[in-house]
């Protein structure tokens, strides 16, 4: 079977399951239901999660009766080094402190460009450093340690 | 009339101290930064500033963060009709016009008119602010809960009404972001939901972390992806001051697009974004030679920019006096309410005056700041034009990151980011538009919360939402606005009104 319109399709599918499971989330661990008068935790998300389902597929039901473009492909290069960097700096920062994470930030999601300079791109990381610890740091006083650990 | 002036000011006394002042420019500053800046909008900016508003006054913190959303509609102009790319998503329809000004050799005209029509619709519109706000809080104190449920209902179906694209799919977004805003602990019982024993999410998810990487992350991906390809006009920009022709043929269009741009900028899921663009299309429709949009016609530049700004301030009336934000910048706002302690509502207006009319004169204040700033330094803004993406982007990972760590100190809110900047990716590939979704994720605790109450006080009966004639206007407005947009011929106005040749 062809996909005629598989952004809307897979749109659906994604619709259906975040939906459905919530709802399932619901029933599984027995979030209490109450009744129209005192409605429990679980009343609203389920209908919500059921009314999601369903409308996803409706979504994709109807996919199939209108045509439209394929869904381009994944950049998976400046993805995994995008993010794969922020969550780098997110889990190291208090270790390393934030001068030195900001330089790893920096070149990290460097890779996920067109052209890397090392150079150029180093440079800039330490120029960020210096003005984030500035600005942050010194001047609006956020908590962050400015040297690695094992160092300060 | 009195009490307006006497209102008014109290908030020039607010507005005006050496502390506002420098926050008001700040925040213009930051603004036309990131709005000349592609890539990064001020949902991302405001998001990844909250933090660092903590330690502000109140009445600072909301007029910077405000100086950042007005004052990217002017940075906006300025990349749109330098190179040809919007700086602001608002800007798109200026690029259209202005870029074929620019390069005719008139960017100057082109730079200026968008500033002064800016200027003018923001103007316009802090008065509305200040004339509509007082009766329509008056209003909203009349609100039950069951009114507050039908009218974020609307709100909702306006949102997707509104949004580009799919219907149907702009539903599914703000079913999807309502539930996402379940998550957490439920209020009314205590119980965590949705938490998977991870006890960082009995807090829910931040709406900050779901905003950054939606439309911070996923946007430089998306970027990223695309090739860099830019020509500017850095050159040419001289005689910024238009003739007198220009403005002649320009003051109409203005004066449509602040009217259209105010209106709109009020209505739930509107803001600046829809004002440029149908002031655009208004535009094309009734001029009696349509022949050069799209070659540098002035109308072309002045209308959606106008618009824009007009519809950036207008939209602060439904978040200042019924506590519901209309769009994702107001959802943020809200956000940087509640840290501050208060409590989005009509309420602010009466307990908070001082805040209240700080707040709306320091906009008019901010607007003039923004025209002088602009004009003379629009030398400046091109400069930075110049810095290419490959260092640009790691600088705004780098204050997202520091803003959203900050938001607990610890590394689980950044980690969600990422988590949605991926999702906001998957979103962008499948052509869901995510500003229903945040406006769904921000209303989602405030529906339910209302949805309960309104039937607690009912004993259960659900025909109170139908009962209450407010609350029953309300939801005839939503039904019936759903019912005209699945109108055939309605959709294809509505299509075609998106799509711009």
């Amino acid at each position: 079977m062809r996909l005629r319109n598989p952004k809307d399709f897979w749109a659906g599918v994604m619709f259906a399951l975040i939906g459905f499971a919530f709802a399932y989330v619901v029933k599984h661990f027995e979030y209490p239901m109450g009744d129209s008068r005192r409605m429990g935790p679980g009343f609203f998300p389920y209908y919500l999660g059921l009314v999601l389902g369903a409308l996803g597929v409706f979504i994709c039901v109807k996919s199939f009766l209108s045509d439209g473009g394929p869904v381009s492909k994944f950049a998976w290069k400046p993805i995994f080094w995008i993010l794969g960097a922020v969550i780098v700096f997110g889990l190291t920062v208090k270790h390393i402190g934030l001068a030195l994470a900001i330089i790893v930030l920096v070149l990290l999601s460097s890779f996920g460009g067109h052209e890397f300079k090392l150079k150029e791109q180093l440079i800039a990381g330490v120029i960020l450093a210096v003005g984030s610890v500035a600005v942050f740091v010194y001047g609006l006083k956020l908590p962050f340690p400015i040297w690695p650990a094992f160092i300060g | 009339m009195e009490s307006l002036i006497a209102n008014l000011s109290l908030g020039l006394s607010v507005a005006f101290t050496p502390e506002a002042l420098f926050y008001c420019l700040l925040g213009c500053l930051l603004g036309t930064l990131i709005g000349v800046l592609p890539g990064i909008g001020p949902v991302a900016t405001i998001a990844m500033l909250l933090p660092a508003t903590f330690t502000l006054k109140p009445e600072l913190a909301l007029i910077m963060l405000a100086g950042i959303y007005y004052g990217a509609q002017y940075g906006g102009s300025t990349t749109a009709i330098l190179v040809n790319l919007p700086g602001e998503s608002s800007s798109v329809v200026t690029a259209l016009d202005g870029y074929q000004m620019a390069r005719k050799g008139r960017a100057g005209a082109a730079l200026g008119i968008a500033a002064l029509g800016s200027f003018f619709a923001g103007t316009v519109a802090t008065v509305l602010l200040a004339v509509a706000a007082p009766p329509l809080a008056q209003i909203a104190f009349k609100f039950g809960p069951a009114e507050y449920f039908s009218l974020m209902t609307l709100g909702l179906i306006a949102a997707v009404v509104l949004a580009h694209g799919s219907v149907i799919k702009a539903i599914g977004m703000i079913l999807l972001g309502l539930l996402l805003g379940l998550v957490g602990t439920d209020v009314n019982s205590g119980m965590a939901r949705f938490n998977f024993s991870i006890p960082e999410l009995s807090d829910g998810i931040g709406f900050v972390a779901v905003a950054m990487g939606v439309f911070g992350f996923a946007e430089i991906i998306k970027n990223l992806e695309q090739g860099e390809e830019r020509e500017i006009f850095v050159n040419k920009v001289k005689n910024l001051l238009p003739t007198k022709q220009d403005i002649k043929d320009a003051a109409p269009a203005v004066l449509r697009g602040t009217a259209l741009g105010s209106l709109l900028g009020i209505l739930p899921g509107g803001g600046a974004v829809l004002g440029s663009f149908s002031a655009y299309t208004l535009e094309k429709k009734i001029a009696k030679d349509a022949s050069q949009f799209g070659k540098g016609d002035i109308r072309g530049v002045a209308a959606p920019e106008s618009a824009n700004n007009a519809a950036a301030q207008t939209s602060f009336i439904p978040l200042l006096t019924l506590g519901i934000p209309p769009n994702p910048v107001m959802a943020l706002m809200v956000g940087a309410m509640i840290i501050q302690g208060i409590q989005p509502g009509p309420q602010v207006m009466t307990d908070k005056p001082g805040l209240f009319w700080g707040m709306i004169v320091s906009m008019w204040i901010g607007n003039l700041m923004l025209v002088i700033l602009n004009l003379p330094l629009i030398g400046m803004w091109i400069k930075l034009l110049t810095v290419p993406y490959r260092l640009l982007y790691p600088a705004i990972l780098v204050f997202c990151c520091i803003g959203v760590y900050s938001l607990s100190n610890s590394p689980f809110d950044v980690v969600v980011t990422a988590a949605f900047g991926m999702i906001g990716y998957i979103f962008i590939k499948l052509e869901c538009e995510p500003a229903p979704l945040l406006l769904g994720f921000i209303l989602g605790p405030m529906m339910e919360e209302n949805l309960r109450r309104a039937m607690l006080l009912s004993r259960g009966d659900p025909m109170t939402f139908i009962n209450r004639p407010l609350s029953a206007t309300l939801l005839g407005i939503a039904l019936l606005l759903l019912v005209i947009i699945m109108l055939p011929a309605i959709r294809k106005k509505r299509e075609e009104a998106f799509v711009e040749d």
